[in-house]
């Protein structure tokens, strides 16, 4: 007891008005502005913000790790009583890693694939004068098991590539406490995770660390997770603390406007009852312009009966042949196994899975990107495998459009705004030139980017505005169904919950019917009105969002449930 | 946890005024639009080393063009009386065995190593990136067949091919004249250098075609063979004009070495490479240097402007492969 007092009355870490810098050119450009944050001994603190508010910087600048031209040109750094901010790069190297650990962002990119992983946490080890020889191999046995590796022994010996995103996170939480330091900074250590995986390494990080007394900086853009895993929070906007105070405290009472919109709009922590209902009337407008635009479509080119049914999947099966050593040799890997569920007009199906889930092959069967091994896709009552001629297969293009993941490679880079939405009308030869420009003007104006964005190139875009510019394309042909292959998964959370707004506005004005493909549970209430859970190839367990929230049936959607960060946060009090 | 904040780590937030908040997802209208081209050209345009190649590159376009602006000396007029003579006033660069104006060579042979470097590199251009297109794009056999091809080539060094084609060429085609020798050269380089270029713009495609926007592409309807041509072969140029301006220098160095061995471009042709081959014995009498220095100088400056443009336009073109 007289231990933690002592230690509550000298931090650990104190950052004072810390101002970092890129160069670029003659000038500097900040990156972070008069930061200040204060960690005890022992304490969980955490660092949110969205890309490029400075998190990281800030992270990077307490181990001089700064990327390229970056620099401190301002304020202190202070470590375990003594200011650091202008040691020598050796003192500074001396401090790093045995003092302070990282952990960082990308496990994927941070191990070194062609050594063994028990010889690069040894490394570690011996860099820091912890231990030499055979002392050290014994003690990176310790510390991978220490890190819920189990079979310690065998998978020190083993390559990165041996292990899976999951064990290599844990590697590299091994090598990050390997000497003791008396502060973690983990740098986003889950995002490239799935979200099971998620929560038990943080879990895992959690237990470890207070057994160790270690004190932790964690680095996350997550809002929910970041109040559910730190005692303390600091919200960071362009370069600038907004925000910093007791996690549950913000997270309850937020007095900046900034930190008020983000936890409006994070997802796992919008109020259920309150997108249950607008999501209801978003439906409920949805239905009735559909079924309006169906009874003017009857009897079309299309030839099927319109149907309150507009996508139906029955016993979709995709297997892969994949190369298995021998010349010519396959084996068969069923990505997508028996999959059914349909998509009424007007209402959004989604369907939810972890990385490897076959989510997005089933979405690649429904655009008829990709053949299924058997079964079929209705659209309208027909099998659009049965489209043999031209016509009919542009007639169904038409009305199922995509709008894909990553903002970043769903545009043409070649293309300009313009030529880029006018493509789907050009190759469906659809009106004239100046016929098309007002087109082209009204869909930028749909979905709310001004219409001098039209001589633009993606790369002058930024990603939530790709992705407006993507959503544009695809209503460009006044589609019925969209499918949106994880469409806001990679943008901000400020920038989703606008984007998510979007679908929502559209749908409820043009009747559209949304197949939504998604890793993340939390966005699905905001959009969705029937789920489809799938495992491993397998739709595990289908119903509507309230059944799935409420009272989901199957022990796997319970994980998923439980592991969305922050879901089981009390905001009312 | 704590009721009373710990020191430093008391309720804090900032004020509005020093911490405005924007409109998420602002465009910013006001600079003009810029595509990935003009993007490149601004890059190269703040590079010194584009601008010091592209000058002399146009001088040796002029050169190449119009000899007469610089030289009306014959460059077939022999006076063997002043063989071997040094540089002097009306003869800048002097004379050599034969008794000819070694300037007006210089200048004169300028045409031939300029148009076998620019041919040959067209061509290759031209077959590489429709058979690395192919390839890449349709996979399957057309890659095997033509990846095999390809290897095949590809495994037969430069001006070992060369050499062996060439004296083959000979023996059914003799007395070429100016056109013929220099075309005979640029196929035969280019029937060893496409298999290069197949690979730069293979691999480009077969990064490009799995990019997301093909796939919107293919969902509104387009065909294979439009998506090639409107979404994936202007997206995999870059790498391919890089690899081409930088191998314009090395065309032109192979055909100098092939004529300089004699069975490059006929002996009638007035040729640096030709030259430096006659100035043979000069290097090992170790006199009348000035016979093989002009035409070897002219060769270097030529082959180092076109280096340093493929450097330039790699640099602009390909950020990530420049060299920090």
């Amino acid at each position: 007891m007289s231990e933690r007092i002592e230690a509550a009355t000298e931090p650990l870490l104190e950052i004072t008005d810390l101002q970092v810098a890129f160069r670029a050119g003659k000038r500097d450009i900040p990156a972070v502005r008069g930061a200040n944050l204060t960690v005890y001994p022992g304490q969980t603190v955490a660092i949110v913000g969205e890309s490029g508010s400075g998190k990281s910087t800030t992270a990077h600048a307490i181990i001089d790790l700064l990327p390229g031209t970056g620099h401190v040109t301002g304020g202190t750094i202070r470590f375990d009583g003594r200011d650091i901010t202008h040691l020598k790069r050796r003192q500074r190297e001396a401090i790093r890693g045995s003092q302070i650990g990282l952990v960082p962002q990308d496990p994927m990119s941070n191990l070194n694939p062609l050594v063994r992983v028990g010889s690069q946490i040894k490394e570690a080890l011996e860099a820091n004068d912890i231990a030499k020889g055979n002392a050290a191999d014994k003690r990176v046995v310790e510390l991978l098991e220490e890190a819920g590796l189990p079979d310690a022994q065998a998978r020190a010996r083993q390559f990165p590539h041996e292990y899976s995103g999951g064990m290599r996170q844990r590697a590299l939480i091994a090598m990050g406490l390997a000497a003791r330091p008396k502060l973690l900074i983990a740098d986003e250590p889950t995002s490239a995770l799935d979200v099971t995986v998620q929560q038990q390494i943080l879990d895992h990080l959690d237990s470890l660390t207070d057994d160790l007394g270690v004190a932790v900086l964690l680095i996350t853009h997550d809002l929910g997770l970041a109040a559910e895993r730190a005692d303390h929070l600091v919200v960071m906007y362009k370069g600038q603390v907004v925000e910093s105070g007791p996690a549950l405290e913000i997270l309850q009472h937020p007095q900046h406007p900034y930190s008020q919109r983000l936890i409006a709009s994070a997802p796992s922590l919008a109020s259920q009852r309150l997108t249950a209902q607008t999501r209801a009337e978003v439906r409920e407008s949805a239905v009735k312009t559909a079924g309006e635009i169906v009874a003017e479509h009857e009897g079309d080119e299309f030839g099927g009966e319109a149907t309150r049914i507009a996508v139906e999947a029955k016993e979709l099966t995709k297997v892969f042949k994949l190369p298995a050593g021998g010349l010519g040799r396959t084996i068969d890997f069923t990505a997508v196994d028996e999959v059914s569920f349909s998509l009424r007009r007007g209402t959004t199906t989604a369907i939810v899975g972890e990385s490897g889930s076959g989510k997005s092959t089933v979405a690649r069967m429904v655009l008829d990107l990709l053949e299924p091994t058997s079964g079929a896709v209705e659209f309208d009552g027909v099998d659009i495998s049965t489209l043999r001629n031209k016509k009919e297969q542009l007639a169904f293009r038409r009305r199922v459009q995509p709008v894909f993941q990553n903002p970043y490679a769903s545009l043409d880079p070649m293309y300009s705004i313009y030529r880029s939405i006018e493509e789907p009308l050009r190759t469906h030869d659809i009106g004239s030139s100046k016929e098309r420009e007002a087109t082209i003007r009204d869909l930028l104006d749909k979905v709310s980017l001004p219409s001098a964005v039209m001589r633009r190139f993606p790369n002058e875009l930024s990603g939530g505005q790709r992705q407006r510019v993507a959503i544009a394309r695809a209503l460009a042909l006044q589609p019925e169904v969209i499918i949106l292959d994880e469409a806001v998964s990679a943008l901000d959370v400020l920038v989703q919950a606008q984007i998510l707004n979007l679908l929502n506005d559209l749908q409820a004005e043009l009747g559209l019917s949304y197949l939504f493909i998604t890793h993340d549970l939390a966005v699905v209430r905001q959009i969705a009105d029937e789920v489809v859970v799938m495992q491993k190839g397998r739709a595990v367990e289908q119903a509507s969002v309230v059944q799935v929230f409420d009272h989901p049936r199957e022990e796997y959607t319970r994980k998923l449930l439980d592991a969305i960060p922050g879901g089981s946060i009390d905001l009312a009090s | 946890m704590p009721e009373i904040a710990r020191p430093g780590q008391e309720r804090f937030v900032a004020p509005l005024a020093e911490t405005p908040l924007e409109e998420t997802g602002t465009v910013d209208t006001s600079a003009p639009p810029e595509g990935q081209w003009k993007e490149a050209w601004k890059q190269l345009r703040s590079n010194w080393i584009f601008w010091v190649s592209a000058v002399l590159l146009l001088f040796i376009l002029i050169v190449c063009l119009f000899p007469g602006l610089f030289t009306d000396i014959n460059p077939r007029a022999a006076d063997l009386g002043r063989s071997k003579e040094g540089p002097q006033s009306g003869h800048p660069f002097g004379f050599d065995a034969q008794g000819y104006d070694v300037y007006s060579r210089v200048i004169h042979g300028a045409r031939a190593s300029v148009t076998v470097g620019i041919l040959t590199t067209l061509f290759v251009t031209f077959v590489g990136l429709l058979t690395g297109a192919l390839a890449g794009f349709y996979g399957k056999w057309a890659d095997m067949l033509i990846s095999r091809i390809a290897d095949v080539f590809f495994a037969i060094p430069l001006i070992l091919g060369a050499i062996v084609l060439l004296s083959a060429l000979n023996n059914v085609w003799s007395g070429r004249g100016y056109w013929g020798g220099v075309i005979a050269v640029v196929l035969v380089l280019a029937v060893f250098g496409w298999p290069q270029m197949t690979r730069i713009a293979r691999g480009a495609v077969l990064e490009v075609k799995n990019l997301e926007f093909i796939d919107a592409a293919r969902a509104i309807g387009s065909s294979k063979w439009s998506n090639l041509r409107r979404h994936v072969i202007p997206n995999a140029l870059a790498p391919v004009i890089v690899t081409a301006t930088v191998s314009l220098g090395v065309y032109i160095v192979a055909e100098a070495t092939l004529s300089f061995l004699g069975i490059g471009l006929p002996t009638s042709v007035v040729s640096w490479g030709n030259d430096i081959a006659a100035a043979q014995s000069e290097v090992r009498s170790g006199r009348n240097l000035h016979v093989l220095f002009f035409p070897a100088g002219a060769l270097a400056i030529t082959v180092l402007s076109f280096m340093l443009l493929g450097d330039a336009v790699r640099d602009a073109l390909d950020p990530k492969a420049k060299k920090s």
